[in-house]
């Protein structure tokens, strides 16, 4: 019996049932070259102790909180403002674009009381946009539901509706409350939703530079969007907004006007990807900004892209630079973790990408899991149309978009796209499944007992979770670090991000505090007593 | 940092900014923690028992178990009945601890889940417990959460035997395990046999072993829990917290209670050990005797450092009112101190402190946030900032400095193994706040004013 069968044993019947479909060990292509499937994107199982969050979480904490332009306000109890109140470490910076304005360093919330849920919370929200207006003048304004908000009956759009007409400025309400879809990943849909509909599209400023990307599902943590822009400004490319790592509305609204989408987290933004493309003929292109080899890749890729042979001389040249500017360090790191193993388990996208990075050093990811992925990020987007839908995402809105009158251009007819397609993946994404080998397990809504089990049973020489599961990892001996948050470390993007992530991995699995794990007198024989005493 | 913050102060009724207060379940799973073998559990969306496993996982850096319900929409509309009965079993199951300890939030609480009643028609292993409490997020804060989960415990488990164990019960309030272990240390060089509920000491400082263990030797037992209702007497220790669980001990058990200041300080500390010298009959052991006459010498020694020196606290009540005391007691002044907890009980005691020690032109707000007290600062700048780590944003922006207590402090490494309670906790304090001051006052001196000796 193999491994994965005995950590699945424990299960009772109805459990077990379940989550053998989640938890996989990859076989080889079966004879019809069908790539082997996992069940993802539905309900946790009650009392499992899920890693997940949810769908507030997923809007709020995840896509419209690093907007710093923007006073987003969290109405509900304290809790959940609280909760998402600068603990994602995404990064982000006044700057002239944004009106010199940044909300992040602040939580703001209608703090909701007994009486506010009894009765309702419009008026409650309605005066605390008045105050907001009056301390703060923001240009846009965002309501992120909690719970008891949509069963009460509050209407947040309408609200927002008011305080556009009330005030002059945009407000935007989304109705993301926790218990919406089956994870975080509702949240992200929802905020999609909420800017393609309101925000993208409303500006009028075309970019500077003849080549012009947006950066989408780039949160910027621990500076990551920064170490992009700083490499692709380098090669002459104009990043006209990040969706959302030091984003600000007022730049999102000039997206349309960019030539090419970058997705790096295509749990979280794939669909303003895919509506940009509908809507404005803007291709996308799924990138990977994390190691040193997928960083080349990825920048070849959107030189291919455009064409140009000015732009990918030059692109190059930042290459060969780049590489060279950080190769005494990649080695110095590769001599320390090559052959060493490791699991990481993150929400929806770095499982993967960060596999690419072990691999420049020479390790190997032998476990690898999702919080909240859908089927498409595991097996790749080819299977989006064999998904089943189920209550839970039928309840998320999906919104049409048509071609836009005025905006809408395509860089290539569709014959050029193709003959560009056989050489990158533009317009789709082909998953992390295919990227990983034979034995290999991937578990998707990992929970503590599994993650527990994995790290006895696989002893991977380290692994990469979040905040809930660090500590136990940790204890059972096995060196932890958070990949949401790079405790507190980064940027881990791009050729410097590279080195900064060599040096941490370097650092936790070679401090010296492991030698003092074990007691002296445990390992040692025990002194004897001396003769005649 | 925080430059959208302005001195012109604007009376707010509606939107809260910066808080200085969480939601109720985060207290009810931190009560629930130093219960031994037990589960927390949250019932309400995954997100809130994800949320508040994060906090305290930050602030202890240590595991932080509990498991959800994992409401869905359809569960918001039908009720969570099936949720809460498919998830106990699971962690049965799975996770075999021997008492799981519900909370609601405020989901279950809008939609009126009737834990109680589902409880009670729940198919429950022999030997196995649950028990619940109701969390509204939208009343009190993570303080009222804390001690509506002790009286969930205690309406369950507390029985009368008729005769009386002989032990003190002791409610420690919301504190940290260096300061649990220090309690119990007072409790047991003062000759008083104590019952500590809760007690997350061994739970939430467990030891590095290369073992991990869920459960590991710490918390208050099932048994202990029971034996409350036969104690001879409970002390509390922090009123604000600890006002209920007491007055249920003395209404349904007859328990005779006494409520105490958290004992943080010289004052609060003398009072706590004469309460349990009256309890034990026992003098006061020449070597606790010898640790307060450390803390008061060293209050003489740095007085010069500290007097009138202005600082701001914040917090949650009955830390930041012993925090306030120890402040009083060494010469400094007590500029603004506020809580995110909406008691006013807070005001009336902290005011009582100003009162006792003169202390002029200080200012006590409960239910105020620290975007409240940025501005204040603004207007009337402190020396000082003594509280959780959001402080730190506002230390940075006015460039004042700040000491790290209470909870949460997300941001520092070792501070929960250690007290801030009795006189060895006090001494640990002014040491940290007279070394904040002292270096501030020698990075800002000139170099022909840099003393070597001080």
């Amino acid at each position: 019996m193999d491994e994965r069968e005995k950590l699945l044993e424990k299960y009772q019947a109805k459990v077990y049932k379940n989550r053998k479909e989640h938890l996989i060990a990859l076989e080889d292509p079966g004879e019809d070259g069908q790539p082997q499937s996992i069940a993802a994107n539905t309900r946790a199982i009650p009392g499992i102790m899920t890693a997940r969050g949810c769908c507030y979480a997923g809007c709020k904490g995840v896509v419209v909180g690093p907007l710093k332009d923007v006073c987003v306000i969290t109405h509900g109890p304290i809790g959940c403002g609280f909760y998402s109140w600068g603990t994602r470490r995404n990064k982000a910076k006044g700057e002239e674009k944004s009106g010199g304005k940044n909300f992040v360093p602040y939580c703001f919330s209608t703090d909701m009381q007994e009486p506010d849920i009894v009765f309702g919370g419009e008026k409650k929200l309605e005066a605390a946009i008045a105050e907001a207006v009056e301390l703060f003048d923001p240009k846009c304004i965002m309501i992120c539901s909690t719970c008891p908000i949509g069963l009460i009956g509050d209407d947040v759009q309408a609200v927002a509706r008011r305080t556009e007409a009330k005030y002059g400025i945009k407000a935007i309400g989304y109705s993301c409350e926790g218990y919406k879809g089956v994870s975080q990943s509702a949240g992200h849909h929802i905020a999609n939703n909420g800017l393609m509909r309101y925000v993208i599209g409303t500006g009028d400023t075309p970019p500077k530079k003849k080549f012009s990307v947006n950066i989408l599902g780039e949160y910027n943590i621990g500076g990551d969007g920064w170490e992009e822009e700083r490499i692709l400004r380098r090669c002459g490319i104009e990043v006209v907004s990040i969706f959302t790592g030091d984003g600000s509305f007022e730049a999102l609204k000039n997206s349309h006007l960019a030539t090419l989408n970058l997705v790096m987290c295509h749990r979280s933004i794939n669909y303003i990807a895919e509506m940009m493309k509908t809507k404005y003929g803007i291709d996308w292109l799924k990138v990977n900004f994390i190691g040193v080899g997928a960083t080349c890749k990825s920048l070849r890729e959107i030189a291919a892209y455009f064409q140009d042979p000015d732009l990918t001389a030059r692109v190059e040249e930042v290459i060969a630079d780049e590489v060279s500017l950080i190769a005494d360090d990649i080695a110095y790191y590769k001599s320390k973790l090559t052959g060493k193993t490791a699991g990481i388990f993150s929400g929806g996208s770095r499982s993967h990408h960060y596999q690419v990075l072990l691999a420049d050093f020479g390790m190997e990811t032998i476990i690898a899991g999702y919080e909240f992925a859908h089927r498409d990020d595991y097996e790749g987007r080819e299977v989006i149309p064999f998904i089943k839908e189920d209550a839970d995402n039928k309840n998320i809105e999906t919104i049409t978009v048509e071609p836009d009158p005025d905006f809408y251009r395509e860089v290539y007819a569709a014959d050029a796209l193709a003959k560009l397609r056989e050489g990158i993946e533009i317009d789709t994404y082909d998953g992390m499944m295919p990227e990983m080998r034979r034995g290999d397990v991937v578990v998707d809504d990992y929970n503590h007992y599994e993650t527990d089990e994995l790290i006895k049973r696989i002893k991977p020489d380290i692994f990469f979770s979040g905040i809930k599961d660090k500590y136990n990892i940790q204890k059972a001996g096995v060196s932890s670090r958070q990949i949401h948050s790079y405790d507190y470390s980064g940027p881990y993007a791009g050729f410097n991000g590279a080195v900064n992530f060599g040096r941490d991995v370097t650092m936790a699995l070679y401090t010296n505090a492991w030698e003092f794990v074990v007691p002296p007198w445990k390992s040692q024989p025990m002194l004897v007593g001396s003769v005649g005493a | 940092m925080l430059d959208l913050t302005r001195k012109e102060v604007l009376e707010r009724k509606a939107l809260r900014i910066n808080p200085c207060k969480i939601c109720q379940p985060v207290g009810a799973m931190y009560c629930a923690l130093g219960v031994e073998r037990c589960m927390p559990h949250s019932h309400g969306s995954q997100g809130c028992c994800s949320y508040h496993r994060t906090v305290l996982s930050r602030h202890f850096k240590e595991p932080a178990i509990a498991a959800s319900s994992s409401f869905t929409e359809g569960t918001s509309v039908f009720g969570g009945r099936s949720n809460i009965n498919t998830a106990v079993k699971n962690i049965f199951d799975i996770y075999n601890p021997d008492i799981i300890a519900v909370h609601t939030t405020c989901l279950s609480e809008t939609i009126g889940d009737d834990l109680g009643s589902y409880i009670l028609d729940m198919d429950i292993p022999d030997g196995k417990l649950v028990v619940h409490c109701n969390t509204p997020s939208y009343v009190g804060s993570h303080i009222n959460g804390f001690f509506n989960m002790m009286m969930g415990f205690m309406n369950y488990l507390t029985k009368k035997s008729g005769t009386c164990n002989g032990k003190t019960a002791i409610f420690p309030g919301w504190v940290n395990p260096g300061d649990l272990r220090e309690i119990k240390r007072l409790c047991a060089m003062m000759g008083v046999d104590i019952i500590c509920f809760p007690d997350q000491s061994g739970v939430m400082d467990a030891p590095m072993t290369g073992k991990y263990e869920m459960y590991p030797n710490g918390g208050t037992s099932v048994a202990q829990i029971r034996a409350l209702g036969d104690c001879a007497g409970v002390l509390g220790l922090g009123e604000i917290t600890n006002v209920e669980p007491v007055q249920l001990l003395e209404k349904k058990w007859k328990v005779p209670g006494k409520l105490l200041k958290a004992p943080i300080g010289v004052r609060f500390t003398d009072e706590f050990l004469m309460e349990l010298q009256h309890v034990s009959k026992q003098e006061v052991p020449s070597s606790l005797e010898t640790e307060r006459g450390q803390l008061v010498d060293l209050l003489l020694d740095s007085h010069a450092y500290t007097f009138q020196k202005k600082v701001a606290l914040f917090g949650d009540p009955d830390t930041v009112e012993g925090l306030t005391s120890l402040c009083l007691e060494m010469g400094l002044t007590p500029k603004y101190v506020i809580t995110g907890t909406p008691k006013e009980d807070f005001a009336r005691n902290v005011n009582a402190l100003f009162e006792r020690y003169h202390a002029e032109g200080c200012v006590v707000k409960a239910n105020a946030d620290l975007f409240d007290l940025h501005q204040w600062i603004k207007n009337e700048p402190v020396d000082l900032l003594l509280g959780t780590t959001y402080g730190k944003q506002i230390a940075k922006a006015e460039d004042i400095p700040f000491v790290r207590a209470g909870f949460p402090v997300l941001d520092r490494y070792g501070h929960t193994l250690q007290p801030i309670v009795g006189y060895r906790g006090a001494i640990r304090m002014v040491e940290k706040i007279t070394d904040a001051l002292m270096t501030r006052l020698e990075r800002d001196s000139s170099d022909e004013d840099f003393e070597i000796v001080l």
